[in-house]
């Protein structure tokens, strides 16, 4: 209430003298104007070209857009391919890939990232120089750590040629030349680069938990497993959170990463929605059936994410 | 406020018109021919035109390969700035000359001659309804075998004429403990094998009628089931980490003498050169057996686009250079493939070089030369790369035998056209 009466008091005053006046407003807009050209970029180059894409799916551009609607051609042709499993067509290849990376990718990741955080928190030596251990794989491109893990994982060349010459011979690992298996290789090396990250974001959570309340569940006689299990695992919730979005997104844009490990794959067996994009519009000229799988896509990553958010953002002012 | 601006504007497009005038002496140029050999030979290019007085402006291109520096153009060209040439393949060409935004050299062809000494198939694509829209620079073509000569030598081959023949040798080698078939499993190098295999198993006129004409008969016939049959024995030939492999990596095998043969366009003869080794006395260089007498072609174009007068001069510039005898024999000699003319003397080339002079020539003569369906000169990209799925599905085993390979080559290739 006192707020609401010194502003109607402080109006008057302001009016009275112009060039005061003419100052605040300036004030008031200037978070406006500097955020104005951000927001006109944000909102050509993005929902702009949101938009642009999805009139492309419904026409029938090839080498160039071309702009006359010619009808949903391009998505039927893409949900007949989405049934096409004997053999599979190239969209049902990756979306399958999407499937299978996306899980594993986010779920091991999470995984992963709480037990290495929960491991460095119980106040070891030489914390300092683990971290960062860790970390470093998130500071290269997915270009480098696909080249590695290619040449790693290259039977003929990697880790199943060096433990041969060790001399285990019947040592036999060719996931990344095995059509079947070849997506797997791809969630490793993404792992690998992502996990370390996601436990830096799950150690900073476990040192925000207030020492009180375990203090407090140790002296009501909980066992360390519950400890973990009912306080500090729920207490993370907004890290799930934050970890959950930059793993969905990573997984979703990861198309560099298929192209340097893999090149696509025996017979295209490692494609995601992405390579399908790129090949489709700049490679075979199909630009209309590039532009609907894009638009399929954002529709997925809209349907995934949107309701989380929404559930995860509702619930927190409790 | 608006004086201002008018005189802004004055100044502008008086900069503008300034930096336009400068162009004139300089050709823009858009390649991906960055690494060693290649830059080389492009030299050559350079120096000509800069004995004329015309500089050389590369435009960059980030990445090797042709798909970045198509895209890049694709961005150019929708911006309205054209290069002044651009390295281009194929239906690319006709693609862009169909969009409006090529050049016409018709002028310069008939004053040179192009229509003449450029074999007939190739003016398919650097011809589009009736003016000259590219000059090209080489012909590569794409059913050679590349032999190990030692290797031969010490399993006792001989060049072998029929597939039959062929697979005989690649069974002694087995025999012998090397790995017969030097092969990348890319899906355009298992499709520029499988190019081969389809003349070789079809003949030249089934070549045309399925691969070029797109002819559906001929694509659902037994003679391509039979093709996908003997590809399915080339591929037994191979080692087991063949997938995934470049294509040089491939070609290394065979000149370090690990793999006997390598299925592959003479491009693979730059690899030897820069290996110092001599075609004849180190390597063999074979048609794929069953097609002597065909030649199954890709080319390199450079496109020409539509630039303003002013930058035309040192358009005409470039296409002349780059039509040379002098240049098509210089460069071809490093790059390994053959001229692009039919007239160019063939003192220096090598014995491969000169085998495939002579080869184009006949194959010009007796129209049995043929665009690679692989290399996306026997149809557009969709259908071309359509192909090069079905290919490498079948190589790779998600589709498992013939007959369904030759369903889903019919559907893929209606579903694209």
């Amino acid at each position: 209430m006192t707020t609401v009466t010194t502003q109607i008091k402080l109006t008057p005053e302001h009016s009275a003298r112009p060039g005061v006046s003419m100052r605040s407003r300036l004030q008031d807009a200037l978070p406006k104007i500097v955020l104005a050209p951000s927001f006109a970029i944000t909102v050509v180059f993005v929902y702009g070209f949101i938009l642009w894409t999805v009139y492309l799916s419904f026409t029938n551009s090839k080498t160039f857009p071309s702009y006359s609607l010619t009808g949903p051609r391009a998505y039927q042709r893409l949900w007949r391919w989405t049934f096409e499993s004997d053999p599979p067509s190239s969209w049902y290849t990756s979306i399958i890939n999407m499937g299978i990376f996306g899980f594993l990718y986010i779920f091991i990741c999470l995984a992963l990232g709480l037990f290495l955080a929960i491991l460095l928190d119980q106040k070891i030596r030489g914390e300092g120089m683990l971290r960062p251990i860790y970390l470093y794989p998130m500071a290269l491109s997915f270009i480098v750590t696909g080249v590695a893990w290619k040449w790693f994982l290259d039977p003929g060349l990697g880790l199943e040629q060096t433990l041969h010459q060790w001399g285990w011979t019947t040592f036999h690992f060719d996931w990344i030349k095995n059509k079947d298996f070849v997506i797997y290789t791809v969630v490793i090396a993404g792992v690998w680069q992502a996990s370390g990250f996601i436990m830096a974001m799950f150690l900073a959570g476990l040192r925000g938990i207030d020492g009180e309340i375990m203090k407090a569940a140790q002296i009501d006689g909980a066992t360390t497993f519950q400890l973990y299990r009912r306080i500090v695992i729920p207490l993370l919730r907004p890290i799930f959170l934050s970890a959950f979005i930059v793993l969905a997104h990573l997984a979703i844009k990861s198309y560099d990463l298929v192209v340097a490990l893999t090149s696509g794959g025996p017979g295209g067996s490692a494609w995601l929605p992405s390579n399908f994009m790129y090949e489709y519009t700049f490679k075979r000229n199909e630009m209309a059936v590039g532009s609907a799988s894009a638009v399929i896509m954002l529709m997925t990553i809209t349907a995934i994410i949107v309701p989380y958010l929404y559930s995860e953002l509702r619930e927190r002012p409790r | 406020m608006l004086r201002k601006l008018l005189i802004g504007t004055a100044l502008g497009s008086g900069l503008a018109f300034a930096a336009h005038a400068q162009d004139v002496k300089e050709v823009e140029m858009l390649h991906w021919w960055t690494s060693g050999g290649e830059a080389a030979a492009l030299n050559v290019l350079k120096e000509d035109l800069a004995k004329q007085g015309f500089a050389w402006k590369d435009v960059p291109v980030a990445g090797g390969g042709g798909d970045a520096a198509m895209t890049a153009l694709k961005a150019m060209v929708a911006a309205g700035n054209y290069p002044t040439a651009s390295q281009m393949l194929g239906y690319t060409v006709l693609d862009y000359a169909a969009a409006g935004v090529m050049g016409d050299l018709t002028e310069t062809a008939v004053k040179e001659g192009w229509d003449k000494s450029v074999p007939a198939a190739l003016q398919k694509f650097s011809v589009y309804d009736g003016k000259w829209v590219a000059a090209p620079v080489n012909v590569h073509s794409v059913n050679w075998l590349w032999i190990n000569k030692a290797v031969m030598d010490k399993i006792g081959g001989t060049e072998p004429k029929t597939f039959d023949e062929f697979i005989a040798l690649l069974d002694k080698a087995k025999a012998a403990g090397v790995i017969p078939l030097a092969l990348g499993g890319q899906n355009w190098q298992e499709a520029t094998m499988f190019d081969s295999v389809v003349l070789s198993t079809g003949g030249p006129e089934f070549y045309k009628k399925a691969f070029n004409d797109l002819d559906e008969e001929q694509l659902k016939s037994d003679t391509m089931k039979k093709s996908f049959d003997n590809l399915a024995k080339l591929v037994t030939y191979v080692d087991p980490n063949f997938s995934g492999r470049d294509w040089n990596l491939a070609t290394a095998m065979v000149i370090k003498g690990d793999a006997l043969v390598q299925v592959m366009g003479d491009w693979a003869k730059g690899e030897f050169n820069a290996a110092k080794k001599t075609p004849g006395t180190d390597f063999l260089c074979y048609r794929f057996p069953g097609t002597d007498g065909s030649v199954v072609y890709n080319s390199d174009m450079f496109g020409m686009f539509d630039v303003p007068e002013d930058r035309k001069a040192a358009q005409v510039a470039l296409a002349t250079a780059t039509l040379s005898k002098s240049f098509q024999s210089a460069f071809n000699v490093v790059k390994g493939s053959v001229p692009a003319r039919t007239d160019v003397p063939d003192t220096d080339f090598d014995a491969c070089g000169k085998k495939g002079m002579a080869d184009l020539k006949a194959a010009n003569e007796g129209g049995t030369l043929f665009g690679s369906l692989a290399q996306g000169y026997g149809a557009p990209p969709a259908v071309a790369n359509a192909y090069k799925d079905v290919v490498s599905k079948f190589v790779h085993g998600q589709i498992k035998t013939s007959d369904e390979a030759v369903t889903q080559l019919v559907n893929a290739i209606e579903d694209a056209k």
